[in-house]
């Protein structure tokens, strides 16, 4: 099908693009951006004026609960809705049930993918077996399967000499290491952030030592082995400088934050408002606008969602006892936006934290209009207002802390290979 | 968005107890004010008024507890209500019933308040948030949160032996990283208006941040204590010897434990006071705990009135009794 999206304004970072284009669709591939093609004979033809036409988003981290928590989301239906937010590449971290330790599981997921025939799904494979912190995966095998970096999601590597033999085996097959760094015993039974919120709610806290203690570690043992690594989900202001001087240093380091970790401070638990109760946990005032400087600067390359879809029973529990995690792919675009309308940055780099930033740290493919490449593109009205409900929310997951909120930005077409998602 | 505060009905009255934060200083003077006319009846032969009568009251702990469980027992059946006692422990939640479903079932059995205890921080505002719209909830202590009934007898006892709130220096003394009595004590004191209120521990057993919640921190006893009108001793577990909070009871009695020396800091005409059950020879001497300084027992006879104000406000029939009274003070 030939498709051509008129007059809208293109934004392309990868391709230092930010002004109003036709873009040129055929044959499931980007046929040209700009000026006419002689003779393009248009079947379907979208009026994009007012509006923003982007590569299709990369989102670094979203669980799709498939295999081992059908209960929670399907495969289908969040890359269903992953896909309708604007997110036409997207990556599962290894804790499903079972865990990517194999490839026959990377297999099983990207085939279910396929059939669902909505975003595109990468896996980041197990660094250990299990997830026990200790037994090393086949990491070449996983590879060579697709995986795009190995981790080991929330479980700790509690011993270093086995931290930086994982990371001396990855290195050997160019494969990055995607690091959730936290210390289990300064984390504790901790459930938000230890500060004067912490101690006023009686809440177990998790001190911004428990990340920056193990950010150091961490640092030290890319330094010695050179592995190139990715930092998950940085909630401390500390860490993303600590991380950003080491960038300065030459290190092959990359992080990225999570969405909501750019909007929400410890502030917003509120009465104990379970929604709020993420892993990380939501920081300061301070750690929010450290974090904010960062993303302006590139230091922090990506926002991800994180997305982690649950049932209504996991969240209707005293805070504690509640499950962690936010419901996020719909909300993804919109607060990306918002920087850019708050003025933390341009829209261009914007939109290059949630496109070529996440794509480059995966090394895949996507993430900008090239020539020829894949046509994974996206269709925003930047000023239409949309309220989060549980009717607009299309995850299977209704639990997030923005229920309510009214943000701009609405995705009006999805095309994944050239066809549109709806 | 104005977020009405949940303890408070549609009418601005109070219909749960869950905290003493976010309430005015009125409210706390009035159920005060309500404990001070009720604390009569302990006295009379026949320790009953009808307040309550017809109302069930239930008392759902989840974490084991005597003494707070029978106070609020004794006040409810002062004031005529029926009781239950469920010790939730040892029944549904062991078999894997949420703790929704076991609220459920409770109010399927038609009771109007439900007084709770709960090892989490947070619980009792959870339940609340999930009742019927005719029952009310009274905060027992959830985890490290609060415990404002105590707080409130606190305050109770300090009113009738010193008066005024405003000149009043106070010191709370021990392990308030993992007390709630001390968090709904701070509270009530700001909220009354004391003139100080400080906190005296070992670092290891201060909150991250407690200066935010408006009180002088302390590391030594003696210079705490100085100037000093009430002291508030809190007991010290078992437990904190363990994960290197403490190295004994022994070094924490020579630092923290309040001796009758230590004590000459404070003001000479000033009261001690413990929210139980103590440990002699820890974290208090003895004759300072039996000496002549000393309310504790006070407190806990404070205890039952106090409850059965909050009790009686909460269902809201205070209004009753004043129309009952004539309006006699």
């Amino acid at each position: 099908m030939r498709i051509l999206i008129k007059n809208g304004r293109v934004i392309d970072p990868a391709n230092k693009i930010d002004a109003v284009h036709n873009v040129f669709i055929a044959d499931g591939k980007i046929a040209a951006v700009g000026e006419s093609i002689a003779g393009f004979q248009t079947d379907k033809e979208i009026d994009a004026s007012g509006k923003l036409v982007l590569p299709g988003l990369v989102d670094l981290s979203a669980r799709l609960r498939e295999p081992g928590f059908e209960h929670k989301a399907t495969i289908a239906s969040e890359t269903r809705a992953a896909a309708l937010a604007g997110i036409t590449s997207l990556t599962c971290p290894p804790d499903t049930s079972p865990v990517i330790d194999t490839p026959a599981v990377a297999k099983l997921i990207r085939q279910r993918a396929e059939y669902a025939g909505m975003s595109r799904v990468y896996s980041i494979g197990a660094a250990t077996q299990e997830l026990d912190g200790e037994t090393l995966s086949e990491l070449a095998a996983l590879k060579e399967i697709g995986c795009v970096g190995i981790g080991n999601a929330y479980a700790p590597i509690k011993n270093p000499q086995i931290l930086k033999r994982i990371m001396e085996y990855a290195a050997t097959f160019d494969i990055t290491m995607h690091l959730f760094s936290e210390d289990p015993s300064l984390r504790d039974n901790g459930c938000m952030h230890e500060g004067g919120i912490s101690t006023r709610l009686g809440l177990p806290g998790i001190p911004e030592a428990a990340e920056t203690a193990a950010v150091a570690r961490d640092l030290a043992l890319i330094a010695d082995t050179g592995v190139r690594a990715h930092f998950c989900r940085i909630s401390t202001g500390k860490a993303a400088q600590m991380i950003a001087r080491a960038q300065y240093d030459g290190l092959p380091v990359t992080m990225d934050v999570c969405a909501h970790q750019l909007y929400l401070t410890d502030m917003d638990v509120g009465e104990f408002d379970s929604q709020c109760h993420v892993r990380p946990p939501l920081r300061s005032q301070r750690d929010m606008i450290t974090l904010q400087e960062a993303v302006a600067r590139g230091n922090i390359s990506a926002i991800c969602s994180d997305h982690q879809p649950h049932e209504a029973d996991a969240k209707l529990n005293p805070f504690r006892e509640s499950a962690s995690g936010i419901s996020a792919l719909e909300t993804l675009l919109p607060l990306t936006l918002r920087l850019a309308d708050d003025k933390k940055l341009s829209l261009s780099d914007a939109i290059a934290r949630v496109t070529c930033g996440p794509a480059r740290i995966l090394g895949i493919n996507a993430g900008t209009l090239d020539e020829d490449r894949d046509a994974d593109v996206i269709v925003v009205d930047p000023e239409q207002y949309w309220t989060v409900s549980e009717q607009t929310i299309q995850s299977r997951g209704k639990n997030t802390p923005f229920m309510g909120w009214d943000l701009k930005g609405v995705v009006t077409h999805t095309l994944i290979n050239g066809a549109f998602v709806d | 968005m104005i977020r009405r505060n949940i303890q408070l009905d549609k009418n601005g009255r109070l219909r749960h107890f869950l905290t003493i934060e976010g309430l005015k200083r009125q409210v706390l003077i009035d159920i005060l004010d309500t404990a001070e006319s009720l604390s009569g009846v302990t006295d009379q032969s026949v320790k009953k008024v009808p307040l309550l009568r017809g109302k069930t009251i239930v008392n759902l702990f989840f974490e084991a507890s005597t003494r707070t469980r029978t106070t609020f027992e004794l006040a409810a059946k002062r004031l005529s209500a029926d009781v239950l006692n469920l010790n939730i422990s040892a029944s549904a939640t062991k078999k894997g019933e949420t703790l929704l479903d076991t609220l459920a079932n409770l109010q399927a059995m038609h009771c109007d308040m439900f007084v709770v205890r709960h090892a989490e921080s947070g619980a009792a505002h959870f339940i609340a948030k999930h009742v019927a719209p005719h029952i009310s909830v009274v905060n027992a202590g959830d985890g490290r949160h609060a415990h404002p009934t105590q707080a409130m007898l606190d305050m109770f006892t300090i009113r009738r032996i010193k008066g005024d709130f405003y000149p009043l220096k106070v010191a709370i003394v021990g392990d308030i990283l993992h007390s709630r009595v001390a968090r709904s004590q701070i509270h009530a004191l700001t909220t009354l208006g004391v003139t100080e209120v400080r906190v005296i521990g070992p670092k290891t057993l201060l909150p991250k941040d407690v200066e935010s919640l408006g009180v002088h921190v302390y590391h030594d006893l003696e210079k705490g204590l100085d100037d000093v009108d009430v002291v508030i001793m809190l007991r010290l577990q078992n437990e904190r010897m363990q994960g290197a909070m403490l190295p004994s009871e022994h070094e924490y009695f020579q630092l923290y434990g309040l001796t009758e020396a230590k004590l000459e800091a404070a003001k000479p005409d000033a009261i001690v006071m413990h929210p139980g059950p103590i440990n002699r020879g820890v974290e208090i001497e003895s004759s300072v705990a039996d000496g002549p300084r000393s309310v504790i027992l006070q407190q806990v006879t404070h205890g039952i009135a106090v409850r059965m104000a909050v009790m009686s406000t909460c269902l809201g029939t205070t209004a009753q009794m004043e129309a009952q009274e004539g309006g006699a003070a």
